[in-house]
């Protein structure tokens, strides 16, 4: 029987576990050196705020994994042996294997920044950073003033935490508007209002020049490269983005780059190991995508791909249409297709922006300047169905229709107040359109084919 | 290890330490109670109105006041910070405390309404007493400890209805359905019956008097909608009896099943109902404590669906034992009456056995096939042996062990009581034959669903962790597949919880309703067929 050996109990290799058992019957270990069983990264600030307990993210219940015959060891893989097809937990302890995953993850950034290293100073991605940070803020009192660096998802995840335990923060964020290489700048400026309603002390346009030690070795204050300012501080939060996890295979023989090198069906160089999720690296990026994509939903979809090719359906990993989604404190994010911010955005990527006067509501539709197909659309505090975007991003609509169809694509709670018509008028005034939006359809909505009797 | 529960505060963890405002707001609602206590050792206090509107008053004022100082100051959005540190919450100290508190006060209720002041065939004493005041001005009666739990029941799902829309003042779903619980608490529960009561005698009624009727308690919650006294009492208050007595029985068996299958059990359970309207206001802040484990679900499937068999059962004998032989009479005999129950029993078993079958797990099939039989041999037994008891056992017996191990053990001790430990869903999820019912139908014919936004979920459990019937949400929307689940009470809150807008309760098409395909959206289009291939 093929032994299967996937380092890292994340989404993308649990998913490939899943996915292999159920096309399977393969012996399968996953080797985790975090935590005995899988949890949702994404959760962990839920965990902090009280409003789960660590179980409450774990998706399957403990016996899930002897049921389906899914080994798990707990351990820190510290050499893969590739001739030997072999790897080493804890430096001794051999395993052997047919064919490997690699699943590790990513690391925080760190970019050497003096004292980045001192107690107090920690990134938020892994269950010991979440365990790190009861002890370096388990209330307003340890901690009377947090300062985080770095302002993307996590970034604003680690403010919204402190914050509901009523810890001070201060958000050092070195663009001039939260998170604008990503998002259009009308939608990073409801955010940086959003953030400033939470009583977070945002800083825009604003490095991080050291981190200061006091006499035991413990963070004390940071100081501002702009201004030279020294901030207070009993915990600092490094959360400049992410890096692969792979430093253990540096002598394995296997390609690195920033991640580990894998090609469209996720082989490495070396026959029988695959890399997934966070911590592969793509040769060529696939389409706008980025070659390394640290998301959820990456994993997942590379997870199940790799299951398929290790079964013996060797097929390429063919991501569809873009999606994502993020919270960002109260407001809900989603994206569909690309909207790319002023700073990325290429010269035919034309915008329609709509935003709600008083509430915290906005929209921004991307499309062809020429052609006037539908590229993709952001959405903030207004749900909207994933199925009707993706049909529509592979059928090319253009975007009258899609403003047009608008009312089939809101996902909000029933009774929840529309937007659309007010929507609709904006792009009417903006491009001198009249297009009325058409009623909600049952029918398109769920694709239904007409019934013949 | 965990590093949440170090602290040995009973008030929780610091950071959630509550203000001083709430702390006032908290004593005040505890005066109002206390005066309840006291009135229970028999104080008596000389102007029984006055004291009983000031109780009512602290109790609503001291809620409202804690839950504007707790949400006001906030921005709207979802208000879970430190559920799982606060002890009232998270089966600590003082949710151990408040569970028995309520489960002594149901016991006391139920068992001993002598402690509360009740005195047959004289003037009430202790806490009775103290609602006598309200209660002639409403019926023109002397208050019952039912009065007094009626009362009791109306201003807590008033008061924390408030609360509950506070806290979801984002969400219009959650707004207006607790509007709607909190209505027909007060006017169908409350006010109307005790209103009715004033009828009696009337010649409107024909002299006749009605029984205590909440419209909207339908059978088999209202398990003693049928029994022979009050049939008496529908048919002897004139036509308006009659008409109620119909109303009674098209509740049952056209009203409930044509809302069900526009929308869900919902529009009863979480729009309608009373047990429901407690559980989603003053239980919303247990209902997180409910158990998500599948063998939970295991014994929720076979102990609500024993219920609905028992209810049957029992109303079967009851009706039973007061109709007549004689076709002359009247055209509903004994007979006529069992071989109607075993028809339609044999039509919804075929029906369902023939189209739905498929839907239904094994465990399930056997099951239905069991109690059927069991059912079935009961009423043949029956009429071979020609005795005066159906189903073995005395009508009253079953009525009495029905009224006493599901009607309050179940739905008043255990239900109620157990609140702050076992989550507020306990009775509608493990005992309710109501929802057990209507949750049969809801999973095989209904066009309720929620929808799984494709592929957006990313396994977070908040879904999971907040539904308070224990259904694991999660377990399906991140598969990408819609949650049809008969126990969904469709209160809302797994939608209103999820951080990536993941989940929407509707009404549509039952094409494509339940779909077990995987269709995690964002992959190829070949990933996705050679995914859902078996």
């Amino acid at each position: 029987m093929e032994n299967i050996v996937i380092i890292g109990n994340g989404i993308a290799g649990v998913s490939a576990a899943r996915h292999i058992r159920k096309l399977s019957d393969k012996r399968i270990i996953i080797i985790s050196a975090e935590t005995d069983y899988f949890f949702s990264r994404t959760a962990l600030m839920y965990v902090y705020m009280g409003h789960m307990k660590f179980e409450h993210i774990q998706p399957y219940e403990n016996w899930f994994w002897e049921k389906n015959r899914i080994e798990l060891v707990r351990g820190y893989v510290t050499h893969v042996q590739t001739k030997e097809k072999q790897l080493l937990i804890d430096g001794s302890r051999a395993i052997q294997y047919d064919k490997l995953i690699i699943a590790t993850g990513s690391k925080p950034n760190k970019f050497g920044w003096p004292g980045q290293d001192l107690h107090g100073v920690q990134g938020l991605y892994s269950k010991q950073d979440l365990d790190l940070l009861e002890v370096n803020a388990p209330n307003k009192e340890t901690c009377k003033r947090a300062v985080i660096v770095g302002g993307g998802l996590i970034g604003i995840e680690l403010a919204e935490m402190l914050r509901s335990r009523d810890i001070p923060v201060t958000f050092l964020v070195r663009e001039n508007s939260f998170w604008n290489g990503v998002l259009p700048k009308g939608e990073s400026q409801l955010i940086n209002e959003h953030i400033e309603e939470h009583h977070i002390d945002l800083r825009l346009a604003t490095n991080l020049k050291e981190i200061v030690s006091d006499e035991n070795g413990k963070v004390k204050s940071v100081i501002i490269a702009e201004t030279g300012e020294e901030l207070q501080c009993d915990m600092v939060g490094l959360t400049a983005g992410v890096t692969p996890n792979i430093d253990f295979l540096k002598d394995s023989g296997i390609e690195l780059g920033r991640g580990v090198k894998v090609n469209r069906f996720l082989e490495t160089n070396v026959a029988d190991v695959y890399a997934i999720g966070d911590c592969a690296e793509q040769h060529e990026a696939i389409g706008n995508r980025r070659p390394i994509e640290a998301v959820w939903y990456t994993g997942r979809m590379m997870g199940e791909t790799v299951a398929q090719t290790i079964c013996g359906n060797r097929i390429e990993y063919k991501p569809g249409h873009w999606f994502n989604s993020a919270k960002f404190l109260d407001i809900e994010y989603q994206t569909y297709g690309w909207v790319f911010s002023e700073r990325n955005k290429k010269d035919h990527e034309e915008h329609f922006h709509w935003r709600h006067a008083t509430e915290k509501l906005c929209v921004t539709i991307a499309f062809d300047k020429d052609s006037h197909q539908f590229l993709g659309i952001n959405t903030f505090g207004i749900r909207m169905r994933h199925e009707i975007f993706d049909r529509w991003l592979t059928e090319e609509k253009n975007i009258d229709y899609v403003i047009e169809h608008l009312q089939d694509v809101n996902f909000d709670p029933e009774f929840y107040k529309n937007y659309e018509h007010e929507i609709v008028s904006k792009f009417n005034m903006d491009f001198g359109k009249s297009i009325k939006p058409k009623k909600k359809s049952i029918r398109r909505i769920f694709n239904l084919k007409p019934q013949h009797n | 290890m965990s590093t949440y529960d170090r602290s040995m505060a009973l008030t929780g963890q610091p950071p959630k330490e509550i203000s001083r405002n709430q702390k006032i707001a908290t004593l005040i609602g505890l005066s109002g109670l206390a005066i309840i206590l006291l009135a229970a050792f028999n104080v008596s206090f000389p102007n029984k109105a006055l004291w009983l509107s000031i109780s009512m008053a602290a109790i609503t004022t001291g809620t409202i006041w804690f839950s504007w100082e707790a949400y006001s100051k906030k921005l709207p959005g979802i208000k879970n910070d430190g559920v799982w540190f606060k002890s009232i919450s998270s089966q600590g100290f003082w949710g151990w405390i408040a569970g028995i508190a309520l489960t002594t006060f149901y016991i006391v209720l139920y068992f001993y309404p002598e402690y509360l002041g009740l005195v047959k065939n004289g003037e009430n004493k202790g806490v009775i007493a103290l609602f006598d005041p309200l209660s002639r001005m409403l019926s023109g009666n002397p208050a019952s400890q039912w009065f007094v739990y009626g009362t009791l029941y109306t201003v807590a799902i008033l008061a924390f209805g408030i609360k509950f829309m506070w806290k979801y003042r984002h969400n219009r779903y959650e707004r207006i359905r607790t509007m709607s619980v909190m209505f027909f608490q007060t006017a169908f529960a409350f006010i109307i019956p005790e209103l009715m009561a004033r009828l009696n005698g009337d010649k409107i009624l024909n002299g006749g008097s009605l029984p205590y009727y909440d419209l909207k308690n339908v059978w088999p919650l209202n398990y003693y909608n049928f029994e022979g006294y009050r049939i008496k009492s529908f048919l002897s208050s004139g036509d308006i009896g009659f008409a109620l007595l119909i109303f009674g029985i098209l509740s049952v068996f056209v009203i409930t099943p044509i809302l069900t299958y526009k929308y869900g059990k919902r529009w009863y359970c979480s729009w309608v109902c009373g047990c429901g309207g407690l559980a989603e206001t003053a239980g919303d802040s247990f209902r997180q404590l409910s158990d998500k484990t599948v063998k939970a679900w295991n014994i929720e499937r076979w102990v609500v669906h024993s219920v609905v068999v028992f209810v049957t059962l029992m109303t079967t004998a009851v009706i039973y034992s007061y109709l007549g032989t004689d076709t002359s009479k009247y055209w509903l005999t004994k007979s006529t009456f069992l071989i109607g129950v075993a028809v339609l029993l044999t039509v919804v078993f075929t029906l369902v056995m023939v189209f739905k079958r498929k839907e239904l797990q094994k465990d399930a099939q056997y099951g239905a096939i069991g109690y059927f039989v069991i059912i079935m041999a009961l009423i043949g037994m029956h009429f071979l042996s020609g005795d005066g008891n159906v189903f073995l056992f005395k009508s009253e017996t079953l009525r009495k062990s029905y009224s006493f191990l599901i009607g309050s053990i179940f739905s008043g001790v255990i239900g109620t009581g157990f609140y702050p430990i076992l989550g507020n869903r306990v009775w509608c999820r493990f005992g309710c034959p109501m929802a057990a019912m209507m949750g049969f139908q809801q999973r095989l014919f209904s066009k309720f669903r929620i929808t799984t936004n494709g592929g957006q979920c990313i396994s977070c459990g908040n879904c999971s962790t907040y539904c308070e019937m224990g259904i694991d949400v999660r377990a399906y929307a991140q598969k990408g597949e819609n949650i049809v689940r008969s126990s969904c009470v469709g209160c809302g809150i797994c939608s209103a919880v999820c951080p990536r807008g993941v989940l929407k309760l509707e009404n549509g098409p039952l094409q494509g309703r339940i779909d077990s395909n995987q269709v995690l959206l964002g992959n190829d289009v070949d990933l996705m067929t050679l995914v859902n291939k078996n």
